[in-house]
């Protein structure tokens, strides 16, 4: 199966919503090599005017995860896991995500291009604040090999 | 223009071209794993030499993720306030192979690409040996602190 062109424009319901915890960003950060306090004390991040500790800007693709999840286990999308490269990834930030947030995402695609044999699919998560403010959005674009 | 601003210069004074941060991660396996359990990227071509083999790489390879996270911390103790960052995107050109004994470093170098009044372009410059491994990664930072 090719992956299906039809994905473009569907309706995905929003991910049930992610609670950042302060341990978490803090886990993340050692994995990410981020050594800046902010990351990691919540009294240097509050002298930059946050609540809780700043996570590091790529924390945001734990939750585009949660999407990318809802695409691959669509049953008519014709992407398989195992044929998938990660291509290009980009956030578009209102502002950074910090722990004690609850975030909800909601996924769109937005191209599915021919490329080669297969096919090139760029998908959106808009990332939501308990609010529903906009936090951040995680833009994807995934190269999907064709089948042999 | 009647300005006499040299064209290259913000308002904070930064200038095309300089180097505004630069660093040497040292990756390991052990790297890969904690990448993984932080992330939730558990795909296996990230920590099994009998996986990467199978598929067809030429080794197991650091999540994509985990070379674009770090090389924007780079910046983020000269930034101040990583909220000041608006933007970033890569695009994943070469793996970065980590082999089980001497790892693989990656150097970062964060260069001023490009300033307006509001904001700058910071690039990002990741090295495995002479292997530049990720393209146009670019950050657009708010101006000033």
């Amino acid at each position: 199966m090719s992956v299906n062109p039809e994905l473009v424009g569907r309706d995905f319901p929003p991910t049930a919503p992610y609670l950042v915890g302060r341990e978490k960003v803090r886990e993340f950060a050692r994995a990410v090599f981020a050594t800046d306090p902010q990351h990691t004390d919540p009294a240097a991040a509050q002298r930059l005017g946050y609540t809780d500790v700043v996570a590091p800007p790529t924390f945001a693709m734990v939750i585009q995860d949660l999407t990318l999840q809802q695409l691959l286990s669509e049953p008519d999308s014709g992407i398989a896991l195992e044929r998938t490269v990660h291509a290009e990834q980009r956030f578009r930030y209102t502002r950074p995500i910090v722990a004690g947030d609850e975030l909800t995402a909601r996924l769109r695609v937005t191209g599915v291009r021919p490329f080669g044999k297969g096919a090139m699919v760029t998908s959106e998560a808009e990332i939501t604040d308990a609010g529903g403010s906009h936090v951040v959005t995680a833009v994807s674009v995934l190269l999907i090999g064709g089948e042999e | 223009m009647s300005s006499s601003t040299n064209a290259d210069e913000s308002a904070a004074g930064i200038e095309v071209g300089t180097v505004v941060a630069e660093r040497t991660v040292q990756l390991t396996r052990e790297s890969l794993v904690r990448y993984a359990g932080a992330s939730g990227d558990f795909n296996p071509i990230h920590y099994r030499d009998d996986v990467a083999e199978r598929v067809g790489l030429p080794g197991v390879l650091a999540h994509g993720m985990l070379t674009m996270g770090l090389a924007v911390e780079t910046i983020v103790e000269w930034l101040g306030d990583s909220g000041r960052i608006l933007e970033y995107g890569v695009r994943f050109t070469r793996p970065v192979v980590v082999d089980a004994d001497s790892g693989a470093a990656l150097t970062v170098v964060a260069k001023v690409g490009a300033v307006d009044e509001a904001t700058l372009r910071v690039d990002l410059t990741v090295s495995h040996g002479e292997t530049v491994v990720l393209g146009k990664a670019q950050v657009r930072v708010r101006a000033g602190a």
